[in-house]
C-alpha cells in the first residue's frame, strides 16, 4: 500500500506477476506496495519469511534476477532498482513460494540442528560425496547459477584521491563537505542510489529545515566543487595495503549490450573517512521471522523515503527510545499504530496509541503474513492484531572495515554494541554512528571534526560550521532475547536460532569462531551483519563469559558480495591472456593453419591442404619439403637479445657454459645457459656482429627469462662489466629456410646472391633483402642447409608471402611446429622437453661444452657429487619397431622384462615423434646410464594411455650424424 | 597487390618487400568522442649509455636531437626515460664508443588515445594515477594496461601516447575498444 501516489510507475514481473513499480525504488519496497509480504524461503528450513531491513544487510528478500545465461541470484530485493520490465524471482522454493514442498524440512526441524550434518552423515564414507551431498546440497541452498555462460559486461577500475569518504550519511556528508570546501580531492561512495544515508529515512531537521532539504543542499554544493567526486551505489567492500580500498558499483540505467553491469574499483587514498553507519539488530523472540517482521528502522525508511507502508496495523516492539520514532512516524503518515511494546520498565512513550512498557513480545501467529503478536507484561498476557511488527534491539555501528586488516573492535557498555578501535587501519579514522555516535548532531560534528584533522594533515586549512540538528542522546537497556515456545532466531539468512548456539557451547564449541563453524552463524552472502552481536550475546551467556570476553568473529573482506564476474572483468574470452602475433600471422590463418599457443605467441601447427584428412599427412608433407626441397617457417618468436658494450664478449662467457669472446666477427656460435644451481637454464645461437656487438636467440618460452636473467648478472652478479642488454625480439621478423633449396630459394629474394666462400656453415651478415636491410644466419636446426633470414618486422608480411610462394615453385612450402618438431628429434635436437629444468649439461650430453678456461654461472653447482656419472638418467634416442607401433611423450622406461612399477623406472621419453624420413617411430628420452646402452632392447611403458612398446636405445642424432647436410 | 621490382647485379628481378605498420587494419578507432590513431615513427632508436658516458652521450644527443637524456619517468623532447638505465629516441643518432645502440623502429606499436574523458577510458586498464594535474605532458610511465607492459606518456591536457610490443597491438587494441564502449554506454 502507498501512502502517497507515486509520479511515474513501471511494470515489472515477481514470480511471473506483473506488478506496478516506482523506477528505482527497491524491490522491496515496490512489492510492499503490492501488499506482497512472503518474498522467500529460508535456507535450510524452507521457512516462510519476508523482508526485513532495507538496506544491503538483508538475510531473507534474496532472488532471481533475470533468466537463462543472465539469471543472476541471491540479489536482494532491498538493493535491487525497479525498472520497465525487470524479472524477479523468487528462489529455494518448490513448486512455488507459497506451497513449498522442502518445508517438510522444518517439520522435522528438532533433528536437523547444528552439527546434524557432522553427526549424521559421516558413515559410510564413500555416501558422503554420492549421496548425502547431492541430496542435502538440493534441499538447502540458495539462488543457483545458471550454469551458462555469462553473456554481461563487467568492468574494473581504478580511482585515486586525497580522501576517501565512506558513506555519504550525516557524517559523511559533513566530512566531504569540509575536505571539499579546503580543496582537498574527495572521492565520496555511498552504496545507496542516493546520498543522505538515515536523513532520506528519517523525519528529522537540520539547519532548521528538513533534513532531506538540507541533504539537497549539501549534495548540490559537492556537487559544483571540481574536487569531489561522488560516487552512488558504490558499496566500499574492503580496506587493504596502503590505503588501498575495493569498491563495487552497480552501473545505473538500462542495460546495453557493451555496458557493463557492474564496476569493482580499486580506490587509492591518502587518507580515508569511514563513515558507514549502523545497522539495527533484531530481538530473539519465540517465531521473529514471519513475513510482517522487520526492523523498526526499515519501517521508518519504507514509509518516509518511498512512501510505502509496511502494514496497515503495525506494532512496534524494542528496547531503546529510537524505535519509539517509528511510532511517530507512522502516526505522522497516517497508519495506525497498534502497539508500542517496550521492554524497558521506565520507558517514556507518549502518543496516541497503546504503549505496554516493561513488555515483550512472546508468540507471533500467521503463516505466510503476521496476523497477531501475544506480549507479556507486568499484567499478564494480550494478543494484539497486526500486520506488521518493527522491531529494535538497538543498534550496530558498521566496523567491519575497521578489522579488515585484523583490527578487533572494543566493546561500547553504554550503547551495548562494538565501536572501531583507532587506528586499526593506517590512514583511517572513523566518524558518526559507525563510530556510537548515534544522534545526528554528534554525527555532522564527527564527520567535520575528522575531516578538519584529515585535511590539516594534508596541509590544507579548513574552516569548520556545524550545522544545528537533533542530539536526543540514544538510550538503550540491553534485550537479546525472549523465553517462550518456539524458535527464536538470530542469523534468519542461515536458520540459526538460540537453541543452535547453546549446543554449540554445550557441545564444547565455546570460542566464537568455533561457534561459528559449527553453527554456521554468521555466514553466507550477509556474513552475520545482522546476527553476529546477538549471536555472541547469546554465547557469553551460555558459556558464563562477559560479550567483551567473548568477542567477536573475523570481519573479512568484501562488505557485501563481489561477483567474481567484477573482480575478473576484462579477463574472459581474449582478454584472459595477451595475443601475440608474428608478422606473418594473416597470411597463416588464411592458409587454414590450426594455431597453437607458445608462451603467447601464436604459431601455426601445420598447413593443411585440400584431400588431407589428418595433420600427420600435413605434417609428414612439410618434412619432405624440408629434406627433399625446402621449407619456410616462421621463427620470430624467439627471443632476440642485443648485446653491446665493451665487455659484451665477457659477459657472454660468464652466462655461458662455452666461449664468446674467441667468436669471429660475422659467426654464429651455438651456446648452452646455465641456472647458478648448475641445470640447464636455456639454449641458443648467438651471433657477432660486431667487435663489441653480439645478438643472442632464445628459445620462445624462456624469452622473459633469459632477459631478466642477464638484467640480473648485470645488476647484482657482474656490475663491473660495462654491457648492455635490451630486446630486439619484435624489431626483426624472422625466417628460416631450409633444405636442399635453401639457397636458390634465398636467391630469388636477396638484392645479391649468396656463395659458399662468404656464407659457409655459421656465418651471419647482413643482407639486402627486396630493398630492405636483413640479416642473414646460416644456422640449422632441422640438419639441412639452412638459413634464417632477418628483415624489420614491417616487412614481416610481405617477405613471407614471397618467400612461400617461391618455395611452391621449388615444390617446397611453408612448415608449421609439427614439422619443426618432427625434423629436429630427427636430430636429436634439444628443446626445453629435454631441457626441463633438471637436467644438466652432462645430462644431456653437453658437458664438454662446459669450458675448462673460464668460469660461468653454474659451472661450479654443476660439479656436486651426483650430478654426473651413471647414476644420472642421460639423454638417448629411442627407436620403435617400426611405423605401426607408435610411442608416446611421458611414457616411463623399464628394462627389458622387468615389471612396469615405480621402483623400476629407469627414465622417461620426453618428445617423440613418427619420422617420415626413417619411416618408423622416434623418441627422445632420459635413461639411466644412457650413454653407455646404445643398442640396447628396453620397455617404454606409458600407463595413462595403456601402451607398452619395446624400443631399442641408441644416439640420439638419428639422421645425417655426421651433420654433413647442414654443411654441404 | 602492386608489386616493383629490383634488379640483381646478375640481371635477376626481385620484388620489392612491402611495408606495414603494427596496427595496420585495427585504426583510428573512435568511440565517444575518444580517438585512438596509430603514430608513424620514422626512426626509433634505443640508447643505453655505456659506463662512465651517461654525460658526453647526453651532450652528444642534445646535438644530434635537440635533447639530452631525460629523467626517470619523463620525456623531453625526442628523448623519453625508457626503463633502468635505457632511453628511447625518436630519430636516428651515431654514438659510436658512448652507448648501446639498438634500432627499435619496428619493434613498437605506437598509438595516440585523445578526446574528451580519456582519462576514465584509461582508468579501466591503468592501475597508475594518470590524472592531468599529478601525471603532466611529458611523464612517462612504465606500467600495465591491462595484462599488457606499456609506456605511457601524457602529449597534452587530452591525450596519451601509449606503447606496447608490436606482437601485442592487436591485443591493445582490443582492451581500448572495451573500455571505451564502457564509459561511452555509461
Amino acid at each position: 500500500m502507498r501512502v502517497r501516489a507515486p509520479e511515474n510507475t513501471v511494470m515489472f514481473t515477481f514470480d511471473g506477476q506483473r506488478l506496478q513499480g516506482v523506477p528505482g525504488e527497491p524491490v522491496a519496497a515496490a512489492l510492499l506496495a503490492n501488499g506482497i509480504k512472503l518474498m522467500a524461503r529460508s535456507f535450510k528450513y524452507h521457512r516462510p519469511r519476508g523482508v526485513m531491513s532495507a538496506g544491503s544487510e538483508e538475510q531473507n528478500a534474496l532472488m532471481t534476477v533475470g533468466r537463462g545465461a543472465q539469471a543472476e541470484p541471491n540479489v536482494r530485493a532491498t538493493t535491487l532498482e525497479v525498472s520497465e520490465g525487470l524479472e524477479v524471482s523468487s528462489q529455494n522454493a518448490w513448486p512455488s513460494l507459497r506451497y513449498d514442498a522442502m518445508a517438510v524440512n522444518d517439520l522435522v526441524s528438532p533433528f536437523l540442528g547444528a552439527g546434524f550434518y557432522y553427526k549424521t552423515f559421516m558413515w559410510p564414507r564413500s555416501f558422503w560425496e554420492k549421496l548425502y551431498e547431492p541430496v542435502i546440497r538440493r534441499a538447502a541452498g540458495l539462488g543457483a547459477l545458471s550454469g551458462q555462460t555469462n553473456p554481461d559486461d563487467y568492468e574494473k577500475a581504478f580511482a585515486f584521491c586525497d580522501m576517501l569518504v565512506i558513506g555519504a550519511g550525516p557524517a559523511g556528508l559533513m566530512a566531504a563537505l569540509t575536505a571539499g570546501r579546503a580543496g582537498a580531492e574527495v572521492i565520496l561512495a555511498d552504496e545507496d542510489t542516493a546520498m543522505g544515508g538515515r536523513l532520506l529515512r528519517e523525519r528529522e531537521d537540520i539547519d532548521g529545515m528538513p533534513a532531506v532539504e538540507w541533504v539537497a543542499v549539501a549534495l548540490a554544493e559537492l556537487a559544483a566543487l571540481p574536487n569531489v567526486r561522488m560516487m552512488t551505489r558504490t558499496t566500499v567492500t574492503g580496506a587493504y595495503d596502503q590505503g588501498t580500498y575495493g569498491a563495487l558499483e552497480q552501473i545505473a540505467g538500462p542495460r546495453a549490450q557493451g555496458k557493463p553491469l557492474e564496476c569493482f574499483w580499486r580506490i587509492v587514498a591518502k587518507r580515508a573517512i569511514l563513515c558507514a553507519g549502523a545497522l539495527e539488530r533484531p530481538i530473539a523472540f519465540p517465531n521473529n521471522d514471519r513475513p510482517g517482521i522487520m526492523m523498526a528502522s526499515a519501517v521508518r525508511a519504507y514509509v518516509n523515503r518511498w512512501g510505502v507502508a509496511p502494514g496497515k496495523s503495525v506494532a512496534i516492539f524494542g528496547n531503546n527510545d529510537d524505535a519509539h520514532r517509528t511510532a511517530r512516524d507512522l502516526a505522522a503518515a497516517g497508519i495506525k499504530v497498534a502497539a508500542v511494546i517496550d521492554s524497558r520498565e521506565d520507558a517514556q512513550v507518549l502518543g496516541d496509541f497503546p504503549v505496554y512498557t516493561g513488555a515483550q513480545v512472546t508468540a507471533t501467529k500467521g503463516r505466510h503474513a503476521l496476523e497477531s503478536i501475544t506480549i507479556s507484561h507486568g499484567n499478564g498476557t494480550r494478543v494484539i492484531r497486526t500486520d506488521c511488527l518493527a522491531m529494535s534491539g538497538g543498534w550496530n555501528p558498521t566496523v567491519h572495515l575497521t578489522c579488515h586488516m585484523n583490527g578487533r573492535p572494543t566493546w561500547k557498555e553504554e550503547i551495548a554494541s562494538f565501536i572501531p578501535t583507532p587506528d586499526s587501519v593506517p590512514g583511517m579514522v572513523t566518524a558518526g554512528a559507525c563510530n556510537g555516535a548515534f544522534s545526528t548532531a554528534d554525527c555532522l560534528a564527527e564527520g567535520a571534526t575528522a575531516a578538519m584533522e584529515v585535511s590539516t594533515g594534508l596541509g590544507l586549512k579548513p574552516k569548520v560550521t556545524v550545522p544545528a540538528a537533533d542530539d536526543t542522546a540514544y538510550a538503550i537497556t540491553p534485550l537479546w532475547s525472549v523465553e517462550g515456545k518456539g524458535r527464536k532466531w538470530i542469523d534468519f539468512q542461515n536458520d540459526v536460532h538460540i537453541k543452535d548456539i547453546k549446543l554449540a557451547a554445550q557441545e564444547n564449541f565455546r570460542s566464537v569462531e568455533h561457534m561459528k563453524r559449527y553453527t554456521t552463524q554468521g555466514m553466507a552472502p550477509d556474513q552475520g551483519k545482522s546476527s553476529n552481536v546477538v549471536a555472541l550475546a547469546i554465547l557469553a551467556d551460555a558459556t558464563g563469559r562477559g560479550i567483551p570476553e567473548t568477542g567477536t568473529t573475523t570481519f573479512r573482506p568484501p562488505y557485501v558480495p563481489v561477483s567474481i564476474a567484477a573482480m575478473g572483468a576484462g579477463s574472459q574470452g581474449k582478454g584472459f591472456a595477451p595475443e601475440r602475433f608474428t608478422t606473418s600471422h594473416k597470411a597463416t590463418v588464411a592458409r587454414g593453419a590450426p594455431m597453437i599457443e607458445a608462451g603467447l605467441w601464436y604459431r601455426p601447427s601445420y598447413f593443411p591442404q585440400t584431400g588431407e584428412t589428418n595433420w600427420r599427412q600435413s605434417c609428414d608433407r612439410e618434412v619432405g619439403y624440408v629434406r627433399g626441397s625446402v621449407g619456410v617457417c616462421d621463427v620470430s618468436t624467439l627471443g632476440k637479445i642485443d648485446v653491446q658494450g665493451p665487455d659484451a664478449a665477457a659477459l657472454l662467457d660468464f652466462v655461458y657454459t662455452n666461449m664468446f669472446s674467441t667468436l669471429k666477427v660475422g659467426r654464429v656460435r651455438y651456446g648452452l645457459m646455465l641456472r647458478e644451481d648448475g641445470h640447464v637454464l636455456d639454449d641458443g645461437t648467438t651471433a657477432r656482429l660486431g667487435e663489441q656487438h653480439f645478438v643472442m636467440t632464445t628459445t620462445t618460452a624462456a624469452a622473459g627469462l633469459v632477459m631478466r636473467h642477464l638484467e640480473f648478472v648485470l645488476q647484482a652478479l657482474r656490475p663491473d662489466l660495462d654491457a648492455s642488454v635490451i630486446s630486439v625480439t619484435e624489431q626483426w621478423a624472422q625466417f628460416a629456410v631450409a633444405g636442399p633449396q635453401a639457397r636458390a630459394l634465398l636467391n630469388t629474394v636477396l638484392d645479391k646472391k649468396l656463395n659458399d666462400e662468404v656464407w659457409p656453415f655459421m656465418a651471419c651478415g647482413t643482407v639486402g633483402v627486396g630493398g630492405a636491410k636483413g640479416r642473414l644466419f646460416r644456422i640449422s636446426f632441422s640438419g639441412e642447409h639452412a638459413y634464417e633470414i632477418s628483415v624489420p618486422s614491417r616487412y614481416g608480411e610481405s617477405l613471407f608471402r614471397q618467400l612461400v610462394a617461391q618455395a611452391e615453385v621449388m615444390g617446397g612450402g611453408p612448415y608449421g611446429m609439427e614439422a619443426l618438431n618432427v625434423l629436429r628429434i630427427e636430430k636429436g635436437f634439444i628443446t626445453h622437453a629435454e631441457i626441463h629444468g633438471r637436467t644438466t649439461a652432462f645430462d644431456i650430453g653437453m658437458d664438454r661444452m662446459v669450458s675448462a678456461k673460464k668460469d660461468c654461472i653454474g659451472k661450479a653447482a654443476a660439479a656436486r657429487p651426483g650430478l654426473h656419472g651413471e647414476t644420472r638418467q642421460q639423454l638417448v634416442g629411442l627407436q620403435s619397431k617400426g611405423r605401426d607401433h607408435a610411442l608416446s611423450a611421458g611414457a616411463h622406461l623399464f628394462k627389458a622384462g622387468a615389471s612396469a612399477v615405480r621402483e623400476n623406472s629407469q627414465g622417461y621419453a620426453t618428445s617423440v615423434c613418427y619420422s617420415p624420413t626413417l619411416d618408423t617411430h622416434l623418441a627422445l628420452g632420459f635413461l639411466e646410464n644412457g650413454r653407455a646402452r646404445h643398442g640396447e632392447v628396453i620397455k617404454l611403458c606409458d600407463h595413462l594411455r595403456d601402451i607398452t612398446q619395446e624400443v631399442t636405445v641408441c644416439d640420439p642424432v638419428f639422421f645425417d650424424p655426421t651433420g654433413g647436410r647442414a654443411r654441404g | 597487390m602492386i608489386l616493383s621490382f629490383l634488379t640483381q647485379p646478375e640481371g635477376v628481378r626481385v620484388a620489392k618487400l612491402i611495408a606495414l605498420s603494427p596496427c595496420s587494419g585495427l585504426l583510428p578507432l573512435e568511440i565517444g568522442g575518444i580517438v585512438v590513431t596509430e603514430v608513424s615513427i620514422d626512426r626509433l632508436t634505443s640508447v643505453a649509455a655505456f659506463d662512465g658516458k651517461t654525460k658526453a652521450t647526453s651532450t652528444s644527443l642534445k646535438d644530434q636531437v635537440g635533447a639530452g637524456l631525460a629523467a626517470p619517468n619523463r620525456r623531453s623532447g625526442a628523448v623519453s626515460w625508457f626503463g633502468h638505465g635505457v632511453w628511447m629516441v625518436t630519430g636516428a643518432v651515431s654514438l659510436d664508443g658512448l652507448a648501446a645502440v639498438s634500432d627499435q623502429t619496428d619493434a613498437w606499436a605506437v598509438v595516440h588515445i585523445e578526446g574528451l574523458g580519456v582519462e576514465d577510458v584509461l582508468a579501466r586498464l591503468v592501475p597508475v594515477d594518470l590524472r592531468g594535474h599529478i601525471f603532466h605532458v611529458d611523464h612517462v610511465a612504465k606500467t600495465m594496461l591491462g595484462h599488457l607492459s606499456v609506456t605511457i606518456t601524457r602529449i597534452g591536457p587530452q591525450g596519451f601516447e601509449i606503447m606496447v610490443m608490436r606482437s601485442m597491438a592487436a591485443t591493445l587494441v582490443h582492451d581500448l575498444q572495451i573500455a571505451m564502449r564502457g564509459v561511452a554506454l555509461r
